[in-house]
């Protein structure tokens, strides 16, 4: 029964996705009603975004489209035609973690993970139109993404630390 | 769980009117989705074919005329907030977009799909009654200008004809001696009070010229409340400052205000007068900063 209902009825609308993610290019047919979500999970196996709340409020979904942060879990896969999306899975580069990451490990705000990729990918984001963000600005900008296991302080830390990292080899050039 | 739809992406407003045309109730517009494809995964509302606008060329330019700023209705709520034109000319407006929903959705959500939704809690139209903005249908045959407080009939309900388009916001440029506040109140994601307000003062800058409030997410829809108005036109700063508790208190009564999981009427009737009085406040000192200035 559930196969029947999942299999795509004939003459269903397919539309062509060609796409790149975390760098690397993908060309897929989708439904008109498919997410991004369920496409980056499913068929592409990149289970860092998760599903949530499912109504965009909590953040858990989050990738970044363009490098700007949505809620894959209410964005038809179609708008992602031509566009670059960037996972959790692509922010190492090298087996190297992402100052960001690093951060949240080394400030404890990394809790029990479900939030996690959302939060990392929203501050990315954050970051590169802000380098230098204050306390405040990172609250507003991250208030969207909610975290259920603890308090916001040790994200904020993190998210602080990691821009004075990220801060500081773009300081040492324009000293040199 | 999204159903089944399928995908119809006009290039221009007479294609995009046509297939509105063609297909009546089985079709609606797709903006942005931040709100349609909610209440589609809920199962509250099915269509058959979603009509995508956004290959439709410059819906998404903000501009500048001689009588107004002119805002595509493509415009996302964060490029809005970013645009140079609406941050110098409307500064308020760009306030008020840097605090809709969150930061997903003002990338993704744009200003014509807010406000063909009207949903009762969202901030713009509550702010673009206080602005005495236009908006333009466009439909095959040609397009119609409609006042603001036309615009919204109902709770998620429009004027907009089944075959139109909205595809242009106009708001006229602030004259000197003015000034605009918005402020809102919500513990959820989205508000349970929105209060704006419009103030102008005379030639002397001594006393109130115009004034438009408008009261939005407490009731069906953001409304106009000429009563609180009428009581602050010309008078003193200093008189109107008296009585800005009363135009509060009309404003609070004419809002409409129901009991939901917002709060309960008391409650945001209350809240109306608390925000009025602050808005008049921000609002005097806007003026005076623009007469000094």
């Amino acid at each position: 029964m559930m196969a029947s209902l999942m299999s795509k009825p004939r003459g269903a609308q397919t539309i062509p996705v060609s796409f790149i993610v975390n760098g690397k290019a993908y060309e897929l047919e989708v439904e008109p009603h498919e997410l991004l979500l369920d496409v980056i999970r499913d068929r592409l196996g990149l289970t860092g975004a998760k599903r949530s709340c499912d109504v965009e409020v909590c953040g858990a979904c989050t990738l970044l489209l363009d490098g700007r942060p949505v809620s894959a879990c209410t964005l038809p896969a179609f708008e992602a035609r031509g566009r670059q999306v960037q996972t959790i899975e692509g922010l190492a580069e090298n087996g190297k973690l992402h100052p960001l990451q690093q951060a949240f490990i080394e400030h404890g705000g990394f809790q029990c993970g479900f939030c996690t990729p959302g939060m990392i990918l929203a501050a990315k984001a954050m970051l590169e139109e802000n380098p230098d963000p204050t306390e405040e600005q990172i609250k507003h900008f991250m208030h969207g993404n909610i975290c259920r296991c603890t308090g916001y302080k040790k994200i904020i830390e993190s998210i602080l630390a990691a821009a004075k990292k990220m801060r500081a080899p773009l300081s040492a050039k324009r000293k040199s | 769980m999204l159903r089944r739809f399928r995908l119809e992406e006009p290039e221009t407003v007479q294609e995009a009117s046509q297939l509105l045309a063609r297909h009546g109730e089985a079709a609606r517009i797709y903006a942005g989705g931040t709100e349609l494809l909610l209440v589609m995964k809920e199962g509250l509302a099915h269509y058959e074919r979603l009509v995508n606008v956004k290959k439709i060329p410059h819906l998404d330019e903000v501009k500048l005329t001689d009588g107004f700023v002119s805002i595509g209705a493509l415009s996302t709520h964060r490029q809005l907030l970013f645009s140079p034109v609406v941050r110098r000319h409307l500064p308020a407006f760009a306030g008020m977009e840097a605090n809709v929903a969150n930061i997903r959705v003002r990338e993704v959500g744009t200003i014509g799909g807010n406000l063909c939704f009207a949903e009762p809690h969202a901030d713009p139209g509550t702010l673009l009654l206080a602005l005495g903005a236009k908006v333009i249908a466009a439909k095959n045959t040609g397009q119609r200008e409609i006042l603001i407080e036309k615009f919204f009939v109902d709770a998620y309900e429009t004027c907009l004809e089944p075959d139109e388009l909205l595809t242009e916001i106009r708001v006229p440029r602030l004259p000197a001696r003015s000034g605009v506040a918005y402020l809102k109140f919500g513990y959820l994601e989205r508000p349970s009070v929105g209060v704006a307000l419009f103030l102008s003062l005379d030639g002397n800058g001594k006393s109130v010229g115009d004034a438009r409030i408008a009261v939005g997410c407490v009731g069906p829809t953001a409304r106009r409340i000429q009563e609180a108005e009428s009581l602050l036109e010309g008078k003193s700063v200093d008189e109107a400052s008296r009585l800005i508790a009363e135009a509060g208190a009309a404003a609070a009564r004419a809002s409409q205000a129901i009991s939901d999981l917002h709060g309960s009427q008391d409650y945001k009737e209350h809240i109306v007068g608390v925000l009025l009085k602050r808005a008049f406040r921000q609002a005097v000192e806007q003026c005076r900063q623009r007469v000094e200035g």
